[in-house]
Parts: structure tokens; sequence; C-alpha cells
């Protein structure tokens, strides 16, 4: 648009604003490309975007989201730091629930290891190997999932790549994120990273069998989370002996109750 | 290291306009960052450069425009401004907030020629 006129004819280069505005008589060519230069503006604009950076994983997300709502499968992503037993909770949990009523999406940078391990008790899972990404998002989600046979009514674990940071940022279309804190890791990892427990509807507190070999204080743990998200839910479990499991199978089945009652909001 | 996600995210985001609005330099890329994002600063920067090589975006300035972190007090339900994450409560100095603002991660414009 010739910004002396505001006409909208750009093919007319150097037209005239000296009285008629058809009169090509005077020819004025400049860098631009309404052919206009003018001492004092500048031709620098601005482009107004205005487009969040991570809008393209929330469209995937969404989609996975409606696949998975439209399938009443409730969707947990599992975020914790590497070794805080995420796998092991997960086989337990297949243990405790059946395998045909679930399905694991497992994220890892390398490696098979943790799909052979949720395999091996019956269970469908599908390996997502992120080379160098850190976290798993929308897009390989929804790759995942066309990889599974989920059966409606069913629970689908995304196992996240072990890691307190990155997760936390990127949705998957999942019903919420469930974060699983070691009590080897120290009762400051709230406080130290706190994003990721912000983000969480509920925080599993695993290996508490370590806890009095380790000299931790379960309750600071258990403050710190609660500072940092007032409305967290908190259990208590060991995945190796099995103590607070029912706690937390009580709590899948409430879940998953209230998503085939179509209850997005989990509390 | 997700800087380097977003940044090809950002990168994507550019290069659409850019051939939407027949761009051809892009002089600056104005990014509004909250203070409770998921985002280092600096490594997001760096990412940037790296990002943006070999695309109509290569050499361009980066400038980030912070936004106020908000938060509400389970202490006194008041909606504050934060600092910081882990700051009391400036009203009531209570430690229990929660975030409800200064999550963006967001390209406000392009400055272009």
């Amino acid at each position: 648009m010739c910004i002396i006129c505001g006409c909208e004819d750009i093919k007319v280069q150097g037209h005239c604003h000296d009285g008629d505005h058809n009169n090509l008589k005077d020819l004025h060519f400049g860098r631009n490309h309404v052919g206009v230069e003018i001492s004092g503006i500048s031709e620098t604009r601005l482009i107004e975007v205005k487009t969040d950076v991570l809008a393209k994983n929330n469209m995937y997300a969404d989609r996975n989201r409606k696949v998975l709502t439209d399938l009443c499968t409730l969707s947990l992503n599992l975020i914790s730091s590497p070794g805080s037993g995420k796998t092991t909770l997960l086989c337990r949990t297949i243990e405790e629930i059946g395998s045909c009523s679930l399905a694991v999406i497992e994220g890892d940078q390398q490696t098979t290891n943790d799909a052979k391990r949720i395999r091996s008790t019956g269970a469908q899972a599908v390996q997502v190997n992120t080379g160098k990404g850190c976290h798993l998002d929308g897009y390989m989600v929804g790759c995942a999932i066309e990889n599974l046979e989920l059966n409606p009514n069913s629970i689908l674990f995304i196992e996240n790549v072990g890691n307190l940071v990155c997760p936390a940022a990127f949705d998957l279309g999942e019903d919420a994120k469930v974060v699983i804190l070691s009590v080897t890791e120290g009762e400051d990892k709230p406080l130290k990273y706190p994003d990721v427990f912000t983000a969480s509807k509920l925080a599993i507190l695993n290996k508490i069998d370590l806890a009095p070999h380790c000299n931790v204080n379960l309750e600071l743990y258990e403050e710190n989370l609660r500072r940092v998200n007032p409305k967290i839910k908190m259990l208590r479990l060991s995945a190796r002996t099995g103590e607070g499991m029912k706690t937390w199978i009580n709590w899948l089945h409430n879940a998953l109750a209230k998503k085939s009652h179509g209850k997005m909001q989990l509390d | 290291m997700h800087e380097m996600s977003l940044c090809e995210g950002i990168r994507e985001v550019i290069e659409a306009h850019a051939k939407v609005h027949k761009i051809s330099r892009i002089t600056k890329v104005r990014l509004e960052i909250g203070t409770f994002a998921c985002v280092e600063k600096h490594a997001l920067a760096f990412a940037f450069d790296v990002a943006m090589h070999g695309s109509i975006a290569e050499g361009t300035t980066l400038e980030i425009i912070d936004i106020p972190g908000r938060a509400l007090c389970f202490d006194c339900a008041k909606e504050v401004e934060l600092i910081d994450r882990l700051n009391p409560c400036p009203n009531c100095g209570g430690g229990k907030l929660i975030p409800i603002g200064g999550e963006e991660i967001r390209i406000k414009d392009l400055e272009v020629t």
C-alpha cells in the first residue's frame, strides 16, 4: 500500500502525489515496494504476530485430547527425574489393575529397555526415542497413539523422558500430569524445580522404604510441594514393597470413573 | 535444552509470516516471555541464533520483553505480582502461591524491511 495516498496499487512504480493521483508525470523510485522514499520515515515496519511459540505443539495436544476423550481413555503424563522409579511403578501398577485395560508410551532419549519391561508384563507399549530431545511433545505422542490399540475406558500412561524441567512446558493432551519424586532426591526438589510441581495434579513420593536409611524428612517434602502448588494431591508409596500402592490404584480408579462420566477436570 | 525446540517453533512462525507478508529481511524479533515461563532466557538467546541460521531471520536481533508474574495467594486470596516464583506474598507474607499469569512464551512482532 502506498504510504502517502493509501492507494492499494503497488504495481504503480513511482506514481505522482502532486495533484491528480493518476498523473504519472513525476516519477520517484525508492527502494521499497511502493516506490516512495521519504526522508525521516524509516522503511522499517512492524508485523504483528502475537503467536504462542507452543501453538503448534498445543494443536497436536488438542488433537490427542480429542482422540482420547472420544475413547474415554484416561491419560496420565508421568514426569520425574531419571531413576525415580517410574517404570517399576508402572510394572507394579499393571500387576494390580491388569494389563488389558491400559497402554503405555515410553519416552527416553535412547534404548527400548523400558518398553520391553512393560511388554514383559503383557501390556502393550510403544517406545518413543527422542534422540537428543529432552521431552515428549504433542506430535510424538500423537504418532505413538496411532501405534497403539487403545480400548475404551482404559488408561494410557505416558512415561515422559526423565527430566524435571522441560516436560513441564509441553502439553501432550493428557488429563493430568503426575510427578514422581523418590525420597533419595532431596526435600528441596520442589523448590528447585517448581514448574513441574506447579503443573502437576498429583505428586507421588516413591521409594519410601528407603526413607529410614537416608535420613529424609517426608513431611518437609510435602510442605515444599504445597508451597509451590497448594492444590497438589500427594501420596507416599514404595513400588518395590507395595506399601501405599492401594491408595494409588484407588486414585486411578476414581480418575478413570470421572473421565468415563465426561468430567475432564480431575481433582 | 527445550529452548532449541522453542526456537525451531519460532523459526516456523517467522517463515510462515515472511511468506504471507512477502518480507525480504527481518531486522528484529520481539518475544514476550513471562516470569514463570519454563524458559531460560540466556539459553533461548543462544538457541535462537543457532536455529535462525540459514533462514530469513539469520543474524536478526532478538529482543525479549519480560511479562511480570502474577500469582494467587492461598493465604489472603489476593492476586499479586511476584518477581520470583519462591517469593512470599507481597500482601500478607504467605508462602502458598500458585501462578495465574506470566507463563507466556509469545512472538509479539517482527521488525521488517
